[in-house]
């Protein structure tokens, strides 16, 4: 080999190496710029937008006055609490509902599991709004569970069920179910089977075996799915409009009036960036409560 | 579901099977009816997709009929509304699978300043829910006097897309033997050369699962469209719209070849993987 090829060789070799230092840069540019202006610069127009005051008529002006938010707060306050209650009761309902099935499918699906888990997520190809319309449908007062119902006299005829809270919280249950199964499915399916071997061969009962050492080890799926569902239930809007009636209005039903109806775009943004600030410090008050350790494999589940 | 039962069978019984303890069957039994669960309002949109009604009303099931599906684009909003829908999840796919792959290529593989802060945003922006994201963004375009459109859901689905593929990209990153790529450089590869050749076909199932993600998370979003789309209407925005007057059938039959359609690729994809994996 010649000397100047060498030399070549050794400037590519370099330019290479300075070109790839930079390639982690080029690759992260347009995604992180992206999310820099669609994501974290609209949250600091949200707060900026709740702290103007003023109206849509005659105009906003930046006054950073609080007041906004104490007004607001204390004139949704029910829905606010409401929106928490039923994130509580949704949350708990789904892993009550979730973890027999996801821990049958992950010990027991053998080679159908894949098949098991397609149908879970069977529902996301039909839309939101379609799946909760037809729950609509279903609950209706003369639809086909109440109507036959109604007709074997087993409730009575002024019974309903669409516009009471349990629609509500009935809908919200279904709609989020499969996010719940899903990291469930996926730490219990991580255990190892002879740890519940051991615990047999060490006398434990099922029961014991199950709630001592499954439970535990599956802590960060658990986590991961009250993540997944608690935050946006909380922040629901479809299924309480769809759902629900003038007692079950959660939150977002309030936001999407104030943003999209009456135009009061202050007390909206108030009420988004307390709904947010809420979530937030729930959030990192549970981590807390459960360690830093868990988190973090929750976060790479 | 046929089990061989595998504990020995100390007395010789032809006649009597070995049988399970009723015990055994609950958990199976109990998925089954959650699966049902979960699929009911399914069967409920197909079946009144051929509902034999009159009007706009579909209520009760009135009889077999094919008709909504010959008079599929008889409702002109819906169709617009539709063909909306489909151009935007193609376009959000397409800019969300370049954009986000990169950026889940540079966080899975590559050291920069910043990673740390941008892996957090990632997060951060998965965690916060929709409802946030949607008024967030209606915050900066109202602020900045944008008018709201077809444009503004494109640049907000693309938004919620991105941390979805990069996430999906990454971990697969992650799982890869990065002396492959070297080696190929090694060889006498330029880097374009090694990216596609060696890098992007080990990348590809995570970029086709960010792919179908991010056309699936499109094609129905409502919340964050809601606040954004100013006077331009998608599927899910007419069909919410209309919930107050009743649903015509056509939705059910739209819903239904949607369902359909997202079935297949689902299907194509799992067997895809399968057969290479044998």
């Amino acid at each position: 080999m010649s000397g100047a090829a060498v030399d070549d060789d050794v400037k590519v070799g370099a330019l290479r190496q300075r070109f790839g230092r930079l390639t982690g840069y080029w690759l992260a540019l347009p995604g992180g710029l992206w999310l820099a202006i669609f994501f974290v610069i609209p949250m600091i127009y949200l707060l900026s937008l709740s702290l103007m005051t003023g109206n849509f008529i005659d105009g906003f002006t930046q006054k950073f006055h609080v007041s906004t938010y104490w007004h607001t707060i204390s004139l949704y306050h029910d829905q606010f609490i409401r929106s928490i209650i039923y994130a509580v009761i949704v949350t708990l309902l789904t892993i009550l509902l979730a973890y027999p099935m996801a821990y049958w499918i992950a010990m027991r699906g053998g080679r159908n599991k894949s098949t098991y888990l397609l149908i879970i997520l069977l529902p996301f190809f039909v839309s939101f709004v379609i799946r909760t319309l037809q729950w609509q449908f279903i609950l209706a007062d003369n639809g086909f569970v109440l109507g036959t119902l109604k007709d074997l006299h087993l409730v009575g005829s002024d019974f309903h069920l669409l516009a009471t809270p349990i629609a509500v919280v009935c809908g919200l249950t279904y709609n989020y179910l499969p996010f719940m199964v899903l990291p469930l499915y996926v730490s219990i399916e991580r255990l190892d089977p002879r740890l519940m071997e051991a615990a047999n061969d060490l006398y434990a009962s099922k029961l014991q075996a199950l709630l001592r050492v499954v439970l535990p080890l599956t802590v960060p799926g658990i986590f991961a799915g009250v993540l997944m569902t608690f935050v946006p239930v909380a922040s629901d809007f479809v299924n309480a409009q769809l759902l629900g009636g003038a007692k079950t209005t959660m939150i977002g039903n309030v936001i999407y009036t104030l943003y999209l109806t009456n135009n009061d775009y202050a007390a909206a943004s108030a009420l988004s960036f307390t709904l947010m600030g809420a979530l937030l410090i729930g959030i990192f008050a549970y981590a807390r409560a459960l360690g830093t350790k868990d988190v973090m494999e929750a976060a790479a589940l | 579901m046929t089990t061989t039962d595998t504990t020995p069978v100390t007395r010789p019984s032809v006649q009597r099977k070995p049988k399970r303890k009723w015990t055994y069957y609950i958990l199976p039994v109990y998925t089954w009816a959650v699966l049902f669960y979960l699929c009911l309002p399914i069967f409920v949109m197909i079946l009144f997709g051929f509902n034999d009604t009159k009007g706009r009303y579909n209520i009760t099931f009135q009889g077999f009929t094919l008709k909504w599906y010959k008079e599929l684009f008889a409702i002109d909003g819906l169709t617009n509304a539709l063909v909306n829908s489909l151009t935007i999840a193609v376009i959000v796919t397409v800019v969300s699978v370049v954009i986000g792959g990169a950026l889940g290529l540079a966080l899975g593989r590559y050291r920069f300043r910043g990673k740390g802060a941008v892996s957090l945003v990632v997060f951060a922006q998965i965690a916060t829910p929709e409802l946030v994201l949607g008024t967030s963004l209606l915050s900066l375009f109202l602020t900045l006097n944008v008018p709201r459109g077809y444009f503004t859901i494109l640049l907000a689905h693309i938004m919620f897309c991105i941390p979805f593929v990069a996430v999906t990209v990454q971990a697969r990153v992650a799982g890869l033997d990065g002396s492959l790529k070297e080696a190929a450089l090694d060889l006498g590869a330029t880097p374009a050369v090694a990216f596609r050749k060696v890098t992007l076909p080990m990348i590809m199932p995570g970029i086709l699962a960010g792919a179908l993600l991010s056309f699936a998370l499109s094609i129905d979003d409502f919340v964050t469209t809601s606040f954004n789309a100013g006077q331009t209407v998608t599927f899910p925005l007419w069909v919410y719209g209309a919930s107050r007057l009743g649903i015509p059938a056509q939705v059910n039959v739209m819903g239904t070849l949607i369902f359909l359609f997202g079935l297949v690729l689902a299907a194509y994809s799992i067997l895809a993987g399968r057969r290479k994996k044998d």
